[in-house]
């Protein structure tokens, strides 16, 4: 099977209403050649991981600014674990404190990509860690 | 493999969206999937949304999904969006009017990405639309990315064709035109709160009084209806849903149905067929003779149409 374009979902969960970053992380990504599914802003941990699950994504992309990541994420990545998902990279970005960090890689994140980070940093690092050549 | 697939037609979302993947992107597979499948397709009634970028698509898919639902059908939906011609990537939007239909188990939808397919859809889409009417979805609707003047694909894949007309995109002679308005099953004028719906509403009625009937002359015809929405608001949509069923019950009564799959059929076929012989004499077979071939036209020491001749002549001796 010949490469295939690596499909993400960014997703806006909680209630912050905010999605510049959001945008321009879709945007980077697409240029990277990827397939990016954005769907906007407010969306409960239950529609993302429904949306994960409807649109077979590698990669899930959560931005968050609102300060709810401790309660958010851990419920997305719970619920991802009962929807028995193919194990997508789950990664954060937003405004995440630096004491969060471990707390959230414990529960399963793979990567926090907080204000500082380059787009160019998060496309190297998810090109690094989804496999594209092998079987779906 | 068998075992996704018999999950997949059990109802199972994982499995369905597992096979989804599949028949985007791995060619090797599609055989498998649609000799397992293709014998619980043909129940669901297939819509098309086509119109301009802005023109309100996502939204009225949304609007049509919910009203769908309410009367009790389970909805599949398709939403196609453009890839970049230079990176490959995409970023495919179309959920983000589709929020409140997040968490219905009745509903499924899929986006995807054109992967520089003219026309309107991707390559998968007509698959992809198979497999969610195997799996049991009673009307699946898809959404073209947005169209200009010549995206008409959507003709060869939907029993029921929805155009998005919006005012204030050009004058009468727009309506004249070849192409997208041509294969409307149904017009929308959507927004038809802006100004300058009333002249687009009875423009659109005089193209179609000049367009003259469609179908056949001895098959009772259809007339496309114009309707006017406002999708934000959910205005219309009602309207738009028993015209789609009034279309579905004529294609059916009046025989086209039959008519429409069965000239589907032969192109697809015919499609197939040309792809595996391409693949089977010039991409794997005999790659140097045609190698040497495409050389010699290069060099002018033979026409195009002269080395398919040749090519022809070979692939009978080697059978």
């Amino acid at each position: 099977m010949s490469e295939r374009p690596i499909r993400v979902l960014i997703a806006k969960p909680g209630l912050d209403g905010h999605d510049r970053g959001a945008k321009v992380i879709a945007r980077a990504l697409r240029d990277a050649g990827m397939e990016v599914i954005y769907t906007g802003l407010r969306q409960t941990p239950e529609m993302v991981v429904e949306t994960a699950l409807q649109e077979d994504v590698d990669v899930i992309g959560l931005s968050i600014l609102s300060g709810a990541h401790m309660t958010l994420v851990p419920r997305i990545v719970e619920l991802l674990a009962e929807a028995r998902l193919k194990e997508p990279l789950v990664l954060v970005g937003g405004i995440i404190p630096e004491e969060d960090i471990p707390r959230l890689m414990e529960q399963g994140v793979d990567g926090v990509f907080g204000p500082g980070a380059s787009t160019d940093e998060v496309v190297k690092f998810i090109r690094k860690r989804v496999d594209t050549q092998g079987a779906l | 493999m068998k075992e996704t697939l018999e999950r997949a037609l059990a109802g199972e979302r994982r499995a369905m969206a597992r096979l989804m993947s599949l028949l985007e992107n791995d060619g090797s597979r599609i055989r498998e999937i649609m000799a397992h499948i293709y014998r619980h397709t043909g129940r669901a009634h297939v819509i098309g949304v086509t119109g301009a970028p802005g023109s309100g698509k996502s939204t009225l898919v949304a609007r049509l999904a919910a009203t769908y639902r309410e009367r009790d059908m389970t909805v599949g939906i398709v939403a196609v969006d453009p890839s970049s011609p230079f990176s490959g990537g995409a970023v495919l939007g179309d959920r983000i009017r589709m929020g409140n239909l997040s968490g219905d188990p009745g509903v499924f939808v899929r986006s995807m990405a054109n992967r520089g397919t003219p026309g309107g859809l991707a390559q998968a889409t007509g698959n992809v639309v198979r497999l969610l009417d195997a799996c049991g979805y009673q009307r699946v609707i898809i959404e073209t990315v947005g169209a200009g003047q010549g995206e008409v694909e959507i003709a060869r894949t939907a029993h029921t064709v929805v155009v998005l007309q919006v005012p204030g995109m050009g004058d009468a002679i727009q309506t004249l035109k070849a192409g997208i308005l041509e294969i409307a099953d149904i017009l929308v004028v959507n927004k038809a709160d802006l100004e300058g719906s009333e002249r687009l509403r009875t423009r659109l009625q005089a193209m179609l009084s000049l367009a003259g009937k469609k179908g056949g002359k001895d098959e009772p015809s259809w007339e496309p209806p114009v309707i006017e929405m406002v999708a934000t608001e959910d205005r219309g949509t009602k309207v738009l849903v028993d015209n789609i069923e009034n279309h579905a019950d004529h294609l059916r009564k009046s025989g086209t149905l039959e008519k429409l799959e069965r000239n589907w059929v032969e192109k697809e076929i015919r499609t197939i067929l040309l792809q595996d012989v391409i693949s089977k004499y010039l991409t794997k077979g005999d790659t140097e003779h045609y190698a040497t071939l495409i050389e010699r036209v290069v060099r002018r020491e033979v026409d195009p149409y002269t080395a398919a001749q040749e090519l022809l002549k070979r692939i009978k001796e080697i059978g």
